[in-house]
C-alpha cells in the first residue's frame, strides 16, 4: 500500500488518476482507517490532502466563505466569524463523533463517505454551500446536494476530488442550525440529520428558507417542498404543521440498526420543525 | 455508618490500630502505574520472539465442517504454525464450576475450537501462528473450510419448540419427568417451590400476569481478550492472560491441552473490565497450543469486533411473572417462568435468576420454574449478578404496577414485604441480618425522592438482590527484614482490591497503609484461589488476610515468649508491636514487627502467614435504586435526570470504592433499560458488533449517581464485609421501567426501551405531543 | 513496498521509526516505540481508550496512520507526569478514586488535560460531553467528572 503525500491539487489529483489500483484519499482518516481495519477496504494507494494549502484554508471570499475540504471540525468550531455567520453548518461539523474526532473529521471527508446520515452534509446542502471539485480535466463547481448520489457513489469522477468549499454571502437576518436524532447524547451515526437556513425580513417573515434531511433516503435530500411551506410565514403553527408533512413525505427511509421507517419518518418532520425553529431564533437576533 | 457492634469486635477481634484504615480512603497502591500508563495489561505484555496468533471464526450461525484445509495457510512464509480441532483432545462429559455458573469440558473444547459443527456466527474454527499480523491475517484467507449450511434458530422461544433446528442430538432436558426420548433445545429445567401457588393466589385481591422480554447484552469491558503463551520443548507453559481467574485459566488450559496443572504457570496481567465476561477461557488454549506447536511465544487478541461476536454476552430472556397481593398490599402468591437463551452450549444463568427472582420478599407461596435453552449465539458467559437483572427486572416492573393499583406508595409496599432478618427465601437459606429495610428508608429519607417531578418526567423505584459466595482463597503475608509486609492475593484486582486489602493487612498488623505492598501472585506463588466473581475478593481476601495475620501474630507472640522468657498470657500483640503486660512491663519494652523482622535470624527464621480457606458466610447485599428520567414524546429518547443506589456493604472497606461499584453497575444497568442489545438479522448475523452500534452509555449520557452506603455488617465476617459489585446491576433495569411508566404511563415490558420502541408506542395513543 | 522512515517528536524526545502505510499511530506507538500506555479498546474511534495530541489536537491514535506524523508533534499519557510529580488530573484521579479498572484511564487523562488547557473551568456538562468519546464501563463516569472538576479547580488556584 503507498501512501503519498502531494502539497499541490495538481499533484494529487495526478496520483489518484493515474492509479491502477483502488485509491483513496485522506483527509481525517476517520472513516478511512475504520474501513481499512474492517477489510471493507483494502486501497493500493492512500493520497493525504493535507499538505494541500487549499485544502487547509477558511477564507473569505467574494463575500462568502471557502473552507477547504480537509479543514477539521474542531478548527471550524474555533472559527469566531464562521461559527456566527453560518453556527448551524459548524455545530453540524462539530457532532460527527467525539471530541476526539472532531480533531480530525472533515467536511471534505464526510460528504465523500458516501453516507447518506453524514452530519455536515445536510446542514451544507441547506446552506446552499458548493463543492469545487478539481480533477484531471480541471476544476468545476458541484452544489453538494449532486455530489453524492447514493450510499457510497459520488458524482466524482476518476481522478477528481473535492478542494474546497464555498458558502454564498449571506443575507442579513439569515442562519442556520442542525440537527440530528441519536438514541444516546453523543457517538451515534445520525437517524435522522435536519438541517435548515433561512433569512428573515424586517416584520419577521421568512423570505428564503432551504430544508436538507439526512439519513431518510438514499442520499441527503434537498427538501423544496419543505422550503416552500415556511417561505411567506412566520413559523407560527400552521407553518410548521406544512414543514413537518412536507418533511415527512420526502422520506424515503430503510429499515436498520439504528430505526425503523416509521421511526425516521416521524422523528424527521419533528427534526425539521425544531432546527427551522432555532434558526429562525438566530436569524432573528442577527443584524 | 450503622451502629452494629457485630463482626470484627463480635468475634473477639480488635483490629490493633489506633487509627484504622479500613473504612477510609487511601490512595490505591496500584493507582500511580494506572495514571501514568505504567499498568501492563493483557495486550501490553510482550516477548521476545513472539509470534502474532489469530483466528479464523465461523461466518455462518449453525453449520456442519465439512473439512478443513490449512495447507495453503502453512505454506505461507511467516507462518509458523496452524491448528485446528485436531490439535485438541475431545473431553468427556463433566460440569465444572466457572464463576457463578456451570460449565461442562465438552462444550468447552468446542467453544475454544469447532469440532464438528459451528454453532454461531464467529466461532473459532482455525488459527495461525505468523511473524507478522499482516501475515497471519493473510493466513486465515488462505484456510479453506467447507461448510454445509444449516437453518439456525436465535430466539429463545422459537428454540424451545419441537420442530426448530436442533444444535445438539445428544442434548436431553434434565429436570423434566419423564425424561424426554428425543433430544431439543431445551438443556435444562429448574424449579423452586415453597407453599402451594395455586392456594396462594385464590387468597389474593390483586393479581397482575405480565411476560416481559430481554435481549442480550454484552459486558462491555474496554480491554479486548489477550493472552500471551510460551511453550518449552518439555512441556512447561507460561501464560500471561488478563482474566478474572487466573487458577480457573491454568486448570482449562491444562484439561483441554492433556498437561499436568502444576506445569502450567498463569500470570493475571492488570484486567481492564471483566464483569464476569472474563472468567472462562477463549484465546489462552489456542495460544499454547499454537506456542507449542510454533516452539516460540504466541500472543493473541481479540479484535472488537471479535470480542462482541466472541465473546459471551448475557442472555436474552423471555419472563412470565404472576404475583397476587392483598388489597392492602401483602404478597400471597407468586410465580414466575424463565426461558434463558444460553447461546451454543447450554449453560445460561437461569438458575441463579430463578433464585433472586423474589429473593427480596417475604412471601409465603413462590413458584419459579427455569429453563436453560441453546441457541445459534455465541455461548453466555456471566455478567455482573448473572441473570438475576432479568428475573428482578420482571418482579419489580409488576410490584410497581401493583403499588399504582392498589396506590399505595412503591417504597411502603415494598416494606410492607420486605425481607428481613429471619426470612427463609424461597431458594433455601434463612437470611441472618439483611439491610434491604435500611436501603428502602435510606432512599426515602434523600432529597430526590423528594422532589417534585414536571410533565413527562417519572420517577421509579426498585430493589435487588444478590446472594454473593465466599470460596477458597489464598493469601501469603511476608514480613520483610525492615519490617514492610509483602501482601500476595491471588484473585485478580478488578477495581481496588488492593487498596481494600492493604487496609485490612495494615490494621489487622498495626502497621502503616503505605508499608504494605499487594501483588496479585501468579498461579505458581500462591495456592489455589477461585476466580474474582461473586463479589467474593474483597469479602475472602480480607478473611484470608486476618487468618495469615493471625499466623504472624502468633509467631511473634512466640518469639516474644521464648525471648523474654514469658508465658502467653503475659504479653498481647497490639498496635504493630509485641506487648508485655503487667508487671513484665517493667522489665521489657514493647518489640515491633520491624524490630522482630530485624532478627528474625536470630529467633527461627523468616516471618510470615498464609490464609488458605474456603471462605463461607458470605452475606447477601440488597439494593435500592431510585431514578427520575424525561421523555422527549415526539422522538421517544429518554434522558436520566436523576439516579440515587442505596446498597448495603455490610461495612465498606474503602468507601470510595464501594460506591464506585454502585455507580459503576447503575450506569451499566441504564445501558441496559434504554439502548444496549444485541441486533440479529434474520440470517443469524450480528449486526451491532462495534462500540458505534452497540451503544454504551457515555459521559454524557447520565449524570451524577448518588451513592448512599448502608452498613448492616454481616456477622459472619470478621470485618462485616458483605460483597458488593454484584447488586448494583440489579435494581436499574426495574426502576429504569418504572419510571418510564411513571413518565409516560405505558408499561414497557421489552428492553431495550429504544426511542423507537417508546415513540411507536406513546404514537399508538395518540400521546408522542409535548 | 518498502517502509516509511517517520521522524517525529514523542512527549518531547526526537524518535524514528519505520512503519508500514496501514500502520496507524497507536500500532506505531505500542509495538514499535514500546509506549504501551495508549490502549487499543476499538481500532475504530469509538471508544477513546487511544487518544493522544498531534499537534496540540486531541485525536484517537487508532484514526491517524503512523505515516502521516512526521515530522509532527505526539504527546501520550507517559508524557503527561513531569519527572516525579503528577500531573494535577493524575494526582485527583487517585485521590477522588476516579478509576477502577484503569484501562480508559490514559486514554481519559489527555482529554481531559486537553479540555482543560482549552476551558479551565468548565461545567459538569462540558466536562461530560468533551469526555463523550472516552467509553467507562466501571466507574459509570461519577468519580471522573468529579475529579476533573476538582482537577480545574487546584489549577486555577496555580
Amino acid at each position: 500500500m503507498r501512501y503519498e503525500a502531494p502539497d499541490s491539487l495538481e499533484g494529487a489529483v495526478a496520483l489518484l488518476a493515474g492509479a491502477r489500483g483502488e485509491a483513496r484519499v485522506l483527509a481525517g482518516g476517520t472513516d478511512l482507517l475504520v474501513q481499512m481495519r474492517a477489510d471493507v477496504l483494502d486501497p493500493e494507494l492512500i493520497v493525504d490532502i493535507k499538505k494541500i494549502k487549499e485544502t487547509r484554508a477558511v477564507t473569505e471570499e467574494k463575500g462568502g466563505w471557502r473552507i477547504g475540504a480537509a479543514v477539521t471540525g474542531a478548527e471550524l468550531k474555533e472559527h469566531a466569524r464562521l461559527k456566527k455567520v453560518w453556527p448551524g453548518v459548524v455545530e453540524a461539523a462539530n457532532l460527527i463523533g467525539s471530541t476526539q474526532v472532531q480533531g480530525r473529521a472533515t467536511l471534505g471527508g464526510n460528504l465523500c463517505n458516501g453516507s447518506p446520515a453524514a452530519d455536515s452534509v445536510p446542514a451544507l446542502i441547506a446552506a446552499g454551500a458548493v463543492a469545487t471539485l478539481i480533477g484531471p480535466k480541471g476544476k468545476r463547481d458541484l452544489p453538494v446536494e449532486d455530489v453524492m448520489l447514493g450510499p457510497r457513489k459520488l458524482a466524482l469522477g476518476k481522478g477528481e476530488i473535492v478542494a474546497s468549499f464555498l458558502l454564498p454571502p449571506r443575507a442579513a437576518r439569515s442562519s442556520d442550525a442542525y440537527l440530528r436524532f441519536i438514541p444516546r447524547t453523543e457517538m451515534d451515526i445520525a437517524v435522522v440529520g435536519a438541517g435548515v437556513s433561512l433569512t428573515v425580513d424586517g416584520a419577521g417573515l421568512i423570505t428564503a428558507a432551504r430544508v436538507s434531511l439526512g439519513a431518510v433516503a438514499a442520499r441527503v435530500l434537498l427538501v423544496a417542498e419543505a422550503a416552500q411551506a415556511i417561505v411567506g410565514s412566520r413559523l407560527d403553527a400552521p407553518a410548521q404543521e406544512r414543514l413537518e408533512a412536507a418533511a415527512r413525505a420526502a422520506c424515503r427511509p430503510i429499515d436498520d440498526k439504528r430505526g425503523t421507517v416509521e421511526f425516521r419518518i416521524q422523528v424527521a418532520g419533528v427534526l425539521a420543525r425544531r432546527a427551522a425553529l432555532i434558526a429562525l431564533d438566530r436569524a432573528r437576533s442577527n443584524n | 455508618m450503622a451502629d452494629n457492634k457485630i463482626g470484627a469486635e463480635a468475634n473477639g477481634h480488635t483490629n490493633g490500630h489506633p487509627q484504622g484504615f479500613v473504612g477510609t480512603r487511601q490512595i490505591r497502591p496500584d493507582g500511580v502505574d494506572k495514571v501514568t500508563g505504567r499498568a501492563r495489561f493483557g495486550a501490553d505484555f510482550n516477548l521476545p520472539g513472539q509470534l502474532i496468533g489469530r483466528v479464523l471464526r465461523s461466518p455462518h450461525p449453525h453449520a456442519r465442517i465439512v473439512s478443513i484445509d490449512t495447507s495453503k495457510a502453512e505454506a505461507l512464509p511467516g507462518v509458523k504454525a496452524v491448528i485446528t480441532r485436531e490439535d485438541f483432545g475431545d473431553q468427556p462429559s463433566e460440569f465444572i464450576p466457572a464463576g457463578e455458573m456451570m460449565m461442562n469440558y465438552k462444550d468447552v473444547v468446542r467453544n475454544v475450537m469447532a469440532r464438528e459443527k459451528v454453532l454461531y456466527e464467529g466461532h473459532a474454527v482455525a488459527a495461525v501462528a505468523a511473524t507478522t499480523t499482516a501475515i497471519a491475517r493473510r493466513a486465515l484467507k488462505l484456510i479453506d473450510v467447507k461448510y454445509e449450511v444449516l437453518p439456525h434458530v436465535i430466539d429463545v422461544v422459537l428454540a424451545m419448540r419441537p420442530d426448530a433446528p436442533l444444535l445438539h442430538d445428544d442434548l436431553f432436558t434434565v429436570g423434566v419427568e419423564p425424561k424426554p426420548e428425543k433430544p431439543s433445545n431445551i438443556a435444562k429445567r429448574v424449579e423452586i417451590k415453597v407453599g402451594d401457588v395455586e392456594a396462594g393466589f385464590k387468597k389474593a385481591d390483586l393479581i397482575v400476569e405480565r411476560e416481559f422480554k430481554t435481549a442480550p447484552v454484552h459486558q462491555g469491558y474496554i480491554e479486548p481478550h489477550a493472552a500471551l503463551a510460551t511453550v518449552s520443548e518439555d512441556g512447561a507453559t507460561e501464560l500471561w492472560t488478563t482474566t478474572q481467574g487466573h487458577f480457573i485459566v491454568r486448570a482449562h488450559c491444562a484439561r483441554l491441552l492433556g498437561l499436568d496443572i502444576g506445569k502450567v504457570r498463569v500470570t493475571a496481567t492488570e484486567i481492564g473490565g471483566g464483569f464476569g465476561g472474563k472468567t472462562v477461557v477463549y484465546l489462552e488454549p489456542l495460544a499454547i497450543a499454537l506456542s507449542r506447536k510454533a516452539k516460540r511465544p504466541v500472543k493473541m487478541v481479540m479484535s472488537r469486533e471479535e470480542v462482541f461476536k466472541a465473546s459471551g454476552p448475557t442472555s436474552g430472556a423471555t419472563v412470565r411473572v404472576k404475583l397476587g397481593a392483598t388489597k392492602d398490599g401483602k404478597f400471597v402468591a407468586a410465580f414466575a417462568e424463565l426461558k434463558y437463551q444460553a447461546g451454543a452450549f447450554q449453560g445460561s444463568p437461569v438458575q441463579p435468576g430463578t433464585m433472586c427472582a423474589y429473593a427480596p420478599y417475604d412471601i409465603e407461596h413462590v413458584h419459579v420454574i427455569g429453563y436453560d435453552v441453546v441457541s445459534n449465539r455465541p455461548k453466555v458467559a456471566a455478567y455482573r449478578a448473572p441473570g438475576a437483572p432479568i428475573s428482578e427486572y420482571a418482579v419489580e416492573s409488576v410490584v410497581d404496577e401493583i403499588a399504582k393499583k392498589l396506590r399505595l406508595d412503591p417504597i411502603e409496599l415494598r416494606m410492607m414485604n420486605a425481607a428481613h432478618e429471619g426470612t427463609k427465601a424461597a431458594y433455601g437459606p434463612k437470611f441472618g441480618p439483611i439491610g434491604l429495610e435500611e436501603t428502602l428508608n435510606s432512599i426515602k429519607k434523600t432529597e430526590h425522592w423528594n422532589t417534585p417531578l414536571r410533565k413527562w418526567q417519572g420517577r421509579g423505584v426498585a430493589s435487588g438482590f444478590w446472594f454473593n459466595i465466599g470460596g477458597e482463597t489464598s493469601v501469603s503475608l511476608t514480613v520483610n527484614e525492615d519490617g514492610t509486609i509483602s501482601l500476595m492475593a491471588g484473585t485478580p484486582d478488578i477495581g481496588g482490591l488492593r487498596a481494600a486489602l492493604s487496609s485490612v493487612a495494615a490494621d489487622e498488623l498495626g502497621v502503616p497503609y503505605d508499608k504494605v505492598r499487594p501483588i496479585i501472585g501468579d498461579t505458581g506463588s500462591v495456592s489455589f484461589n477461585f476466580l474474582t466473581g461473586g463479589s467474593r475478593s474483597a469479602f475472602s481476601g480480607s478473611m484470608a488476610i486476618v487468618e495469615a495475620a493471625k499466623q504472624i501474630k502468633n509467631e511473634l507472640i512466640a518469639r516474644a515468649c521464648k525471648l523474654w522468657e514469658a508465658k502467653p498470657d503475659q504479653v498481647e500483640f497490639k498496635d504493630g508491636a509485641v506487648r508485655p503486660l503487667g508487671a513484665l512491663a517493667e522489665k521489657v519494652k514493647p518489640m515491633t514487627i520491624a524490630e522482630f523482622a530485624k532478627i528474625s535470624g536470630k529467633l527461627g527464621g523468616p516471618i510470615g502467614g498464609v490464609g488458605r480457606i474456603n471462605a463461607q458466610g458470605a452475606g447477601p447485599s440488597f439494593g435500592t435504586h431510585l431514578v427520575d428520567l424525561e421523555v422527549d414524546p415526539e422522538t421517544g429518547r429518554t434522558t436520566i435526570l436523576r439516579y440515587t443506589v442505596a446498597q448495603d456493604a455490610g461495612r465498606a472497606l474503602h468507601p470510595a470504592y464501594v460506591e464506585g461499584q454502585f455507580q459503576g453497575g447503575a450506569v451499566q444497568g441504564i445501558g441496559w433499560a434504554l439502548n444496549e442489545e444485541y441486533i440479529y438479522g434474520e440470517d443469524g448475523k450480528l449486526q451491532n458488533a462495534g462500540f458505534l452500534d452497540y451503544r454504551m452509555p457515555v459521559a454524557s449520557d447520565v449524570p451524577m449517581i448518588d451513592a448512599i452506603l448502608v452498613e448492616v455488617g454481616n456477622p459472619k465476617h470478621p470485618y462485616g464485609v458483605r460483597g458488593v459489585g454484584e447488586t448494583p446491576i440489579v435494581p436499574p433495569l426495574g426502576a429504569i421501567a418504572n419510571a418510564m411508566e411513571n413518565a409516560t404511563g405505558i408499561r414497557f415490558t421489552e428492553l431495550a426501551m429504544s426511542p423507537p420502541k417508546v415513540l411507536k408506542a406513546l404514537k399508538e395513543q395518540g400521546r408522542n405531543k409535548a | 513496498m518498502a517502509k516509511h522512515h517517520i521522524e517525529a517528536t514523542v512527549n518531547g524526545d526526537a524518535v524514528e521509526f519505520l512503519c508500514e502505510t496501514e500502520d496507524t499511530l497507536l500500532d506505531v506507538l505500542r509495538d514499535t516505540l514500546n509506549l504501551t500506555g495508549s490502549k487499543e479498546g476499538c481500532a475504530s474511534g469509538d471508544c477513546g481508550a487511544c487518544s493522544v495530541m498531534l499537534d496540540g489536537r486531541l485525536v484517537c491514535s487508532c484514526l491517524v496512520l503512523g505515516c502521516e506524523v512526521a515530522g509532527r508533534k505526539v504527546e501520550t499519557i507517559e508524557g503527561m507526569a513531569k519527572g516525579e510529580s503528577l500531573h494535577p488530573l493524575q494526582q485527583q484521579f487517585l485521590k477522588s478514586a476516579a478509576l477502577q479498572c484503569g484501562i480508559c484511564t490514559p486514554g481519559v487523562l489527555v482529554a481531559s488535560k486537553a479540555l482543560l488547557e482549552r476551558s479551565p473551568d468548565p461545567t459538569e456538562t462540558e466536562v461530560r460531553y468533551w469526555l463523550a468519546g472516552n467509553l467507562c464501563r466501571c466507574t459509570g463516569y461519577d468519580k471522573i467528572v468529579s475529579a476533573v472538576m476538582e482537577a480545574a479547580a487546584t489549577m486555577r488556584k496555580g
